[in-house]
Order: structure tokens, then C-alpha cells, then sequence
């Protein structure tokens, strides 16, 4: 089942909306509409797996802030249907809805919405207020997602006490001390300073990891979508246009609009590691003489190499030829490397960002390991492959000569 | 020229006047009942701050202003209130006191109320602003002469006279301070589940509350001024020793009164918007 699903949602704000929906449905457009009538979701279907981190990105003004507010029945729906998992808030009374909006649905706002009366336990314990538990459950159960947010010991501290950043730690801790298996985000991080917005997006994806919640995560920043995002749906004058991965969107925009946008994407968040690395040329296992491993070394012309396990395959660790040279000069009857391997290398996983890949190579000698989660070596990383990805990356529209056509085209356009 | 030589005549007087006898006649046990609620609750007010020795209140006041804003506002109470007793208007003072204590616990008791529901419901907004401006602009006195007619000269009058006059503050810093509540807030409380009743409990009366205490502290000075012009119609109290001092020219008097009501106004005031700004910093 899925956790969240809409079927032909609208949302219509002015005098007679009925009118103004059915007008649309017979397939007219949004101009021969009076003009106190203003259409802020057109037509949206969509289906929400339970556990993932579905991003609705959109300029503001292209209906997604108002589609996430049709989910929770705050703003309900003009017409279609929302379903939360099997229940049908569109058909449900106010009082049922707010019983859904108790067990099964948080919310974190873009300007935090914290009570500036309550200190910050007391905020992050409100949801629990609300649903009528007793006072010292529901202040360990709060100082329990302060914790996980990070906010331990400044639970006494009144809101405007705290930095946006932090404001907002307390509205997230409050959304999760509700312990509601949806979380509604809405431009959560929008308001943030960028280094901070980073630190939280990585504060979402890291309680995601430990903590699977379904994420309706709304935001006008691409990088912010691809970054965090599972599947991303593309919004604009409140239709969908694309719904799609990260990579999806990037390598096949649906359309102009897209494309356009896509244009200044820091891909270097978006492509992984995985995607840039390649199988080593030469395998050295940890079983292999010295001498070997300098033949191995030298016949690809590379000053060092990884060392695995001939069996598993698992990182043991960097063996460079000065290291083997010099031991031979001391001991010509060396028969083993292990006391050679260098232990103090780093290595990223399949799944990180382009972003961590570059941070390293600046500090390594030769290639990047790529090292999966049971410590295999899943592949290397030369040095220049991080310099070409880099180059793609910060001209990506360059890279494909119809996109940089549309790009000119539109531009000239909208001159 | 006469009302006769107009165009056209609108006898708009004569038809207040023909409602007003008409609700005397019909009403007039529920006036009376009314009017005996409102003396009792004088009686029980004005027993209170006339029965104890001067300077017993004069220290309870101190206290209050000590309490409520420090030492300097204690000590020009402590002077201010002597130099009431000094001029022989302590029993005015205490007199118009009660009234003004009375008016504004009325205006305040229907006024904030009426605030909340025109923060909420649009068209009960849309009614309260022009009887509002209606209550506020006609000048105080005519109130005095329907009231008088109603239940008769006395503190009656001056009481319903004055509730009707400094209502509207209530109501309208009621409604601002709760339109003013940040709407993300008040949004926020909303998605966790709150209900109406518990959102207008724990978000907006509290926030709205430094707002609220404003239009409180105009309720009472409106009570106040209007208090004073009750004398004109047996209100008691320092009204009446105004009203005399101008029947018979009387300097001294005028100016004893005039002084005391002065000094009641500024403890009043400062006392007042004092626990107004101790509200704000709570919230």
C-alpha cells in the first residue's frame, strides 16, 4: 500500500471554486478564469511510497506549499481525492482529521511556528500535549528527539533565544517527538543560511537512515531536491511536470522548464561515487611477495596500489614501491608485505557524493578507494577522474550540445 | 426658521425617544434587576476601600505599585494618595474608584469576549467596528440622558453610561492582538491535531495578552473621564464635587477634585500598563 496518494487533487482559492474546478476539468486554461480566482493546484496525482523522501520542488507560486496543505487537510482539497495510507481525508470530518493529524501526521515549517512563550522541552512536547499524555512521558519522550537533533541542554532556552538553525532543530524534534509515520516539510530549510541548511539536510538524511519515516519534503531549491530527495516531483503553475529521481531528472528533463532548470545544479552532490569510480587495474592481495607487488606496480606505471584479500576482497590497506624498495635495501630476504601496508588511507563508500570524493582526492596521493559497506574494494578513483567529472559538473549544460540549444533559445525568449 | 419650514424633517429624536420610553414600559423588571446587580456590586467594591483606615490603602496601593513597576512609582503613590486625604477628597476618590474599578471589570468582562469572537467570525467583526465607532464618538454625555430616564439619577446611570462608553478598547485590541498572533503558529498548533478551543487558549490569548493589557489600561482611563461626567446626573464620587465646583463657581473645590482625579488617573495608568509590559516579557 502506499503511504500517501493523491488522485486529480485541485485547489482553487476565490468565489466559487466548484465552478472554477469544473471549468478545469472540461480542460479549460487558467485565463478565461475571473480573476479573484486563483488556481494553486491543477490536476495532481500522486503516489507516495511508504519510508522514502518524495520532494516536491517548484518556484514559490507553483502550488506545492498548498498541495502539501491538502495532505494534512490544513487547506483541504477543492476537489479530488488524498488518501493516507487506506484512510480518505478528503471524506473525513474535522474532528477525524485532527485525529490523523495526532497519530499520523507531523509537520516542520518554514518559520518554525514555535510557541515563543514555551521554552524549547515544552515546544518539542507540545504534539504530545495535544494527544493527552501525561507530563513526564511526554517531556522524556521530547528530551529524547532534542537529543537526536542535538539540541541536549538547551531544552530550558526560550525560542528566541536559539539561532534560526537551531529554531528550527526544535521544530523538527518537536515533529518527531509526535512520532507520526509522515512527516510534511515545508521549505524547512528555506530560511536557513546555507552552511547551516546543509548541516540540517544531513541531520534529515542521517535520522532518516535510523528512523524510516514516508518525507513529503516541499523546497524551491534544486540542489536541496536532489540532494535529499528519494523521487522528486517537479511542480509548476500547480501541475506536476516530471516526477522522477535525481538522475532521472538530470539525464532526461521531461521538458524546457526542466531543462532549464537543471542547468545550475551542483551535481557534484548528486553524482555518487559509485558512477565515477573504475576497476582497478592490477589486483595486489595481501599474499603477494615484495617483489611481485613491485612488477605489478611498475607494469602500470602507478607509485602505489590497494591491497585486498585474494578471497574477500577486503581493503587491507596501500602498499607504495618507495615503502617495498627501502624494505628490500634493509632485508633482501623479505617474503611479506604486511608489515608495509599503509592503514592510515581514506576511502568513501559507493554512495557518496561527488562533493566527499573531491574533498579527498585534494589530500590523497594516487587513487581513492571505494569501500562498500563490508569493507570490499568496490572500485578506485584516479585522481583525474575527479578532475574530468569536476570540469562536466560545473558546465554540465556544455556537455550536450541540444540542451545548451533549448538554454539559448528560452533565454532569448523570455528577453 | 422652524423644523417646520424644512424640505423634509427627520424626526430621528422623537423615534429614540418613543424606543426608549417603549423598552422603559416593557422591560423595566429586567432593567430593575439589572440596576439593583450593579449597586449591590458598587456596595460590595466601595465597602472594601471605605471601610479600612486611609492609610491601610494607601499602603495596599503602594504595594501594588511597588509590585508592579518599583519604588519611585511606590513612593509618588504614597505622596499622591496623602495629598488626597489632605484635601478632603479621600471619599470621593474612593468613591469614583469603585466606580471606575466596577465599569471596567464589565467593559472588560463583555468587551474581550467580544474581541475573541471578532477575531474569529467575520461578520460579527464587520457588525462590532461601526457600533464601536458608534460608541466611542458620540459624546459621553448623551449616553447619561437615555440611562437617567431608564433607572433614574443616581450611580446607575453613570455605570451603564460609562461600560458603553469605554467598551471599545476591549474589543478592539482583543481582535488586533489575536489577528496579530504569528499565523505560522497558530498553523503549526493546528497540524499537531489542536483544536480551535485549545489553539485560542494556549497560542492566541497568550500571545495576544501585552495587546489585550493595552486596551485594558484604555478601558480604564475611558472609565475613568467618563466616571467624572457621571456626576453631572448624581454618578457621586469626584464627579459630583466637579459638577458642584462649576454650579457654584467654587475655585478651590474644583481644583481639589480636579487634582484627585488626576492622581487616580496616573496610578491608575502606570499601574496598569505596567503589568501590561510584565505580561509581554513572559510571553
Amino acid at each position: 500500500m502506499k503511504a500517501l496518494r493523491c488522485t486529480n487533487v485541485y485547489k482553487v482559492f476565490g468565489k466559487d471554486p466548484d465552478r472554477a474546478v469544473d471549468h478545469l476539468k472540461a480542460g479549460g486554461s487558467h485565463d478565461e478564469l475571473p480573476d479573484d480566482v486563483t488556481v494553486a493546484v491543477d490536476n495532481v496525482s500522486l503516489e507516495i511510497e511508504e519510508g522514502e523522501i518524495f520532494v516536491v520542488m517548484g518556484l514559490s507560486g507553483s502550488g506545492k506549499s498548498t498541495l502539501l496543505r491538502t495532505l494534512n487537510g490544513l487547506g483541504p482539497a477543492s476537489s479530488g481525492s488524498v488518501h493516507i495510507g487506506d484512510q480518505e481525508i478528503t471524506k473525513m470530518t474535522l474532528k477525524q482529521i485532527r485525529r490523523l493529524r495526532e497519530e499520523r501526521l507531523s509537520m516542520v515549517f518554514q518559520h518554525f511556528g514555535l510557541l515563543p512563550h514555551r521554552t524549547v522541552l515544552e515546544n518539542a512536547a507540545y504534539p504530545l500535549e495535544i494527544q493527552k499524555v501525561d507530563r513526564q512521558e511526554r517531556e522524556a519522550r521530547a528530551m529524547e528527539a532534542l537529543k537526536t537533533t542535538g539540541l541536549e541542554g538547551r531544552e530550558g532556552a526560550y525560542p528566541d533565544e536559539l539561532s534560526g538553525g537551531m529554531q528550527q532543530r526544535v521544530g523538527l524534534a518537536r515533529a518527531l517527538t509526535a512520532d507520526a509515520d509522515i512527516l510534511l516539510m515545508d521549505e524547512a530549510f528555506s530560511a536557513l543560511d546555507p552552511l547551516i541548511r546543509r548541516d540540517m539536510q544531513d541531520l534529515l538524511l542521517q535520522i532518516q537512515a535510523q528512523q524510516r519515516r514516508t518525507i513529503v519534503f516541499i523546497t524551491h531549491d534544486l540542489n536541496e531536491a536532489m540532494y535529499v530527495g528519494d523521487r522528486i516531483a517537479v511542480m509548476r503553475d500547480g501541475q506536476v511536470v516530471q516526477i522522477g529521481t535525481a538522475e532521472e531528472i538530470l539525464t532526461s528533463p521531461a521538458n524546457d522548464y526542466i531543462a532549464r532548470f537543471i542547468q545550475d545544479v551542483d551535481r557534484t552532490r548528486v553524482i555518487t561515487a559509485s558512477a565515477m569510480m573504475r576497476q582497478p587495474g592490477t589486483r595486489i592481495f595481501s599474499g603477494d611477495g615484495p617483489r611481485a607487488v613491485l612488477q605489478k606496480l611498475e607494469k602500470w606505471d602507478e607509485p602505489a596500489g590497494w591491497v585486498v584479500d585474494s578471497g574477500t576482497h577486503k581493503l587491507h590497506g596501500m602498499i607504495h614501491t618507495d615503502d617495498v624498495v627501502r624494505a628490500l635495501h634493509d632485508n633482501p630476504s623479505l617474503t611479506r608485505i604486511d608489515d608495509l601496508l599503509r592503514k592510515d588511507f581514506s576511502a568513501v563508500g559507493p554512495d557518496d557524493s561527488m562533493a566527499e570524493v573531491i574533498t579527498l582526492a585534494s589530500g590523497t596521493p594516487i587513487t581513492i578507494p571505494v569501500v562498500d559497506a563490508d569493507g570490499r574494494l568496490a572500485g578506485i578513483i584516479p585522481r583525474i577522474a575527479v578532475l574530468v567529472a569536476l570540469a562536466t559538473a560545473s558546465n554540465g549544460a556544455e556537455n550536450s550540445g541540444t540542451d545548451d540549444a533549448l538554454t539559448r533559445e528560452q533565454t532569448e525568449e523570455a528577453l | 426658521m422652524t423644523r417646520n419650514d424644512l424640505l423634509f424633517s427627520i424626526p430621528l429624536g422623537d423615534w429614540v425617544d418613543t424606543i426608549i420610553r417603549w423598552m422603559m414600559a416593557a422591560w423595566e423588571g429586567f432593567f430593575d434587576v439589572i440596576g439593583e446587580i450593579l449597586i449591590r456590586i458598587y456596595d460590595g467594591i466601595y465597602w472594601a476601600l471605605a471601610t479600612p483606615p486611609f492609610w491601610v490603602l494607601i499602603i495596599v496601593f503602594a504595594a501594588i505599585a511597588f509590585f508592579a513597576k518599583g519604588w519611585k512609582l511606590a513612593l509618588a503613590t504614597v505622596i499622591g494618595f496623602l495629598l488626597i486625604y489632605g484635601m478632603f477628597q479621600w471619599d470621593n476618590a474612593m468613591t469614583t474608584l469603585a466606580l471606575v474599578i466596577e465599569s471596567s471589570f464589565i467593559a472588560t468582562l463583555f468587551g474581550v469576549p467580544l474581541g475573541i469572537l471578532a477575531a474569529r467570525v467575520r461578520w460579527v467583526s464587520q457588525v462590532t467596528r461601526p457600533v464601536m465607532d458608534f460608541l466611542q464618538s458620540m459624546p459621553a454625555f448623551v449616553y447619561l440622558i437615555p440611562f437617567v430616564m431608564i433607572f433614574s439619577a443616581g450611580i446607575v446611570p453613570g455605570i451603564v453610561a460609562t461600560v458603553l462608553f469605554a467598551i471599545a478598547p476591549a474589543v478592539r485590541f482583543t481582535e488586533l492582538g489575536i489577528r496579530q498572533v504569528d499565523p505560522s503558529v497558530v498553523e503549526a498548533s493546528y497540524a499537531f491535531g489542536a483544536t480551535p478551543r485549545r489553539v485560542l487558549r494556549q497560542v492566541q490569548l497568550p500571545l495576544a495578552l501585552p495587546t489585550i493589557m493595552g486596551g485594558i489600561n484604555q478601558v480604564i482611563m475611558l472609565s475613568l473621564s467618563m466616571v467624572v461626567i457621571a456626576g453631572m446626573v448624581g454618578g457621586g464620587g469626584l464627579g459630583n464635587a466637579v459638577v458642584a465646583s462649576i454650579q457654584r463657581v467654587n475655585i478651590s473645590l474644583g481644583a481639589e477634585a480636579g487634582l484627585a482625579v488626576v492622581v487616580l488617573a496616573i496610578f491608575l495608568d502606570r499601574v496598569t500598563s505596567a503589568f501590561g509590559n510584565k505580561t509581554q516579557r513572559a510571553s
